[in-house]
Order: C-alpha cells, then sequence, then structure tokens
C-alpha cells in the first residue's frame, strides 16, 4: 500500500516537520512521501481545499488498485482520525474486491469475521448470521 | 487552467490509469467521487530526508491512501 500525506506546506517546512517533532511522536519519522500542495491545487479537486483558510482541511481517500476511490472521510481541522478505522475499511475493501463481489462486508465487520455471501438465500436472512452488536 | 508557479502540486486534469489526450479546461477537470477514479496529480515531495516528486498515477495498481490534513507544526 501507497500513502501519501498532503498539506499546503511547502517540503521544506515538511522536512522541518519531521526532523524536528514527528521524528520524536514516531519510531524513526514518517515512512511515507509528505507532499506539497502550495497553491491547493490538489485539494481542490479532491473537494478539500478551504479558500477562506487557505488550507486543505483533513481528507483520507482510499483507492484501490484501479484507480477507483472506494471511500472518503472529510473532516473540520479540530478533530484528529483514527488510523484503526482506516486500516479497518482497507482490509474490508482488500477482501469484498478479492471475493470480486460475491461477499460483502457488514456493518462492524473486522478482519477474521465472516462476510455476507450475496445472494436470493440471503435476503432477510441476514439477522440469522451476522449480530452487529455481539 | 492559469500558469502554475513553479513547484507547485499541480493536478494533470486525467484520472488515473488513463491517458489524458488533451489538456482539459479548468472545468473540465476530473473531481472526486466515491466509485469514481482518482483525479492524477503531480506534486514535490518530502520523504526521508530527499525532496522528490511524485505522480499519483506512478502508484496505479496499488492500493493508495492518500490523507490531507491542515498544516505542519498544528496540533491535531
Amino acid at each position: 500500500m501507497e500513502v501519501f500525506a498532503v498539506s499546503v506546506d511547502s517540503k521544506f517546512v515538511h522536512k522541518i516537520w519531521d526532523e524536528e517533532e514527528l521524528s520524536k511522536m514516531t519510531k524513526s519519522g514518517i515512512p511515507f512521501p509528505m507532499i506539497s500542495d502550495g497553491a491547493g491545487n490538489i485539494g481542490k479537486v479532491y473537494g478539500v481545499y478551504d479558500e477562506a483558510a487557505g488550507v486543505n482541511i483533513r481528507g483520507r481517500f482510499i483507492i484501490d488498485p484501479d484507480g477507483i476511490v472506494q471511500a472518503m472521510e472529510v473532516l473540520t481541522p479540530p478533530v484528529g482520525r483514527k488510523i484503526t478505522e482506516t486500516i479497518r475499511q482497507v482490509h474490508a475493501f482488500q477482501h469484498v474486491r478479492a471475493a470480486n463481489g460475491a461477499e460483502a462486508c457488514p456493518a462492524g465487520w473486522e478482519p477474521g469475521q465472516p462476510t455476507l455471501k450475496i445472494g436470493p438465500d440471503l435476503v432477510g436472512k441476514v439477522w440469522k448470521v451476522w449480530k452487529p452488536t455481539e | 487552467m492559469p500558469e502554475q508557479a513553479p513547484g507547485c502540486g499541480k493536478p494533470t486534469g486525467a484520472v488515473i490509469g488513463e491517458k489524458v489526450v488533451q489538456k482539459p479546461k479548468e472545468d473540465e477537470m476530473a473531481t472526486v467521487r466515491v466509485g469514481g477514479k482518482a483525479p492524477d496529480f503531480e506534486a514535490p515531495a518530502y520523504h526521508k530526508g530527499k525532496f522528490i516528486n511524485v505522480k499519483l498515477s506512478d502508484s496505479f495498481g496499488k492500493w493508495i491512501l492518500l490523507c490531507f490534513y491542515p498544516g505542519d507544526f498544528t496540533f491535531v
């Protein structure tokens, strides 16, 4: 999986932020490219550029090997994301891709749990195989 | 599309996995929606001590996680 972080900061500021702060919060600094989107041009096409503030808000996109955007999540600045939820979604999308449309991951699904086998036999019977509150 | 300052990230106007035949006008640029193709772009980046150039479509064929955030040295 390829990971990219994007903000309007320059690559020079990215370097110093990684060296001065992030490398002290993580094991050995940021392992993925930190992209500079100075004029917000990339943020604009992804719909996350805030013109008034001049920044990209917290947008997260999962893109599959065919280049299809499978998921997006966009938050305003004061609330951070939770990476475990992103990883869960990536696992779920990878699972359904491998199953080629024959399986679906129900609400609350975690890797290792049963998936739904899509077909006429399942209509009205999901309650028998999946209880999201358990 | 207006002229870009050198060193600025810029969308290519294409989606990843497909070639652009003609340079599109700004109002014809690819925009993002779930189930649609990801807009391609090229941009400068910092990666493990080096300055590099990233083109999103170079990662075509792999799973990609693209994360925007408001700014370096902010708090969240």
